[in-house]
């Protein structure tokens, strides 16, 4: 399956996912107008890796702000790893947050308490 | 009686103004407000938490502007402009007022009055739990929108959201939001 790479803007993240060594990552800034857009071929990408997992998808996520409207499609991602995960498979979703920044955090362990696979929370340190 | 725009965008400008504008929202011009006030805070070496929740209030209102300005009628538009906001950003004292503006139909001022009202009744913990319920069981709107706006500006800010509604004429009200930050 081939990855899927997208280059970020001042709107939107980095994303790499890549089908081969189970790697799941999503870095930098969130705030498009409409995320769906944006959002609806990485959704549709997990889908399909989701039939053939990896025995371990590693999932890594680093974003440094991320408005509402991608707070739900960031959900739909996790939904779609929770699936693989329930079918057996290993999934480990690691949330970086800024040193002291208390809303990221929190915004990690938000998802953590809705969706079924482990996450670690890993504090960045300058 | 009746709505007096001019008034009302004097009054807002009570205090030290960083930005006053009225016009046309687009996606374009909310890119650069963000860049402008970010550099803005910057100049004046401002505290980063104040920094941080008035970006997230600004990401927030202007995209909530950008989604739900109504169109309006012809007569209005020669008057104003299609996708016509306002968004006026002022210091006073200690803090900072984010002043939100926008024609709606009069038919949702119930609607968004009662939604602000229970937001402001809420506690903290209350504001986070709404805000996980609709983040869980609430489908995104074609647009992109989530409701989700007004709850994380009072949950981020930790202040109350303050509001009026202006009545224009029998189908159009002028909505105002007023978000403090400190």
């Amino acid at each position: 399956m081939e990855a899927l790479t997208i280059e970020g803007t001042a709107k939107t993240p980095n994303v790499k996912f890549e089908a081969d060594n189970g790697l799941i990552e999503i870095k930098g800034r969130s705030i498009p107008e409409n995320s769906i857009e944006f959002y609806k071929p990485l959704v549709d990408w997990l889908e399909e890796y989701g039939k053939t997992p990896a025995a371990l998808t590693k999932v890594n996520i680093q974003l440094e702000y991320f408005n509402t409207s991608s707070s739900k499609c960031i959900l739909d991602v996790f939904k779609k790893l929770e699936a693989i995960y329930k079918t057996k498979n290993e999934v480990i979703i690691n949330w970086y947050y800024e040193e002291d920044d208390e809303d990221m955090l929190e915004a990690g362990e938000d998802y953590e308490s809705i969706i079924r696979v482990p996450f670690k929370m890993v504090e960045i340190v300058d | 009686m009746g709505f007096n725009f001019d008034d009302y965008f004097n009054k807002l400008h009570n205090g030290e103004v960083l930005l006053a504008y009225k016009g046309s929202i687009s996606a374009e011009w909310i890119n650069s407000v963000l860049e402008n006030v970010e550099s803005k805070l910057d100049s004046v070496n401002e505290d980063p938490r104040i920094k941080k929740k008035m970006y997230n209030v600004l990401v927030e209102g202007l995209q909530n502007l950008f989604h739900h300005v109504d169109d309006l009628p012809e007569e209005m538009i020669e008057k104003y402009n299609a996708k016509f906001g306002v968004l006026v950003i002022k210091k006073t004292d200690d803090h900072y007022t984010v002043s939100l503006g926008n024609f709606i139909t009069s038919d949702k001022t119930n609607y968004l009055k009662d939604k602000i009202d229970k937001i402001n009744s809420l506690t903290q913990d209350e504001l986070k739990d709404m805000y996980k319920f609709i983040l869980n069981h609430q489908k995104l709107s074609a647009k992109g929108g989530g409701g989700l706006g007004l709850i994380d500006m009072a949950r981020k800010t930790g202040n109350k959201l303050e509001y009026n509604f202006y009545e224009l004429n029998n189908t159009y009200s002028f909505f105002n939001l007023d978000v403090k930050i400190n």
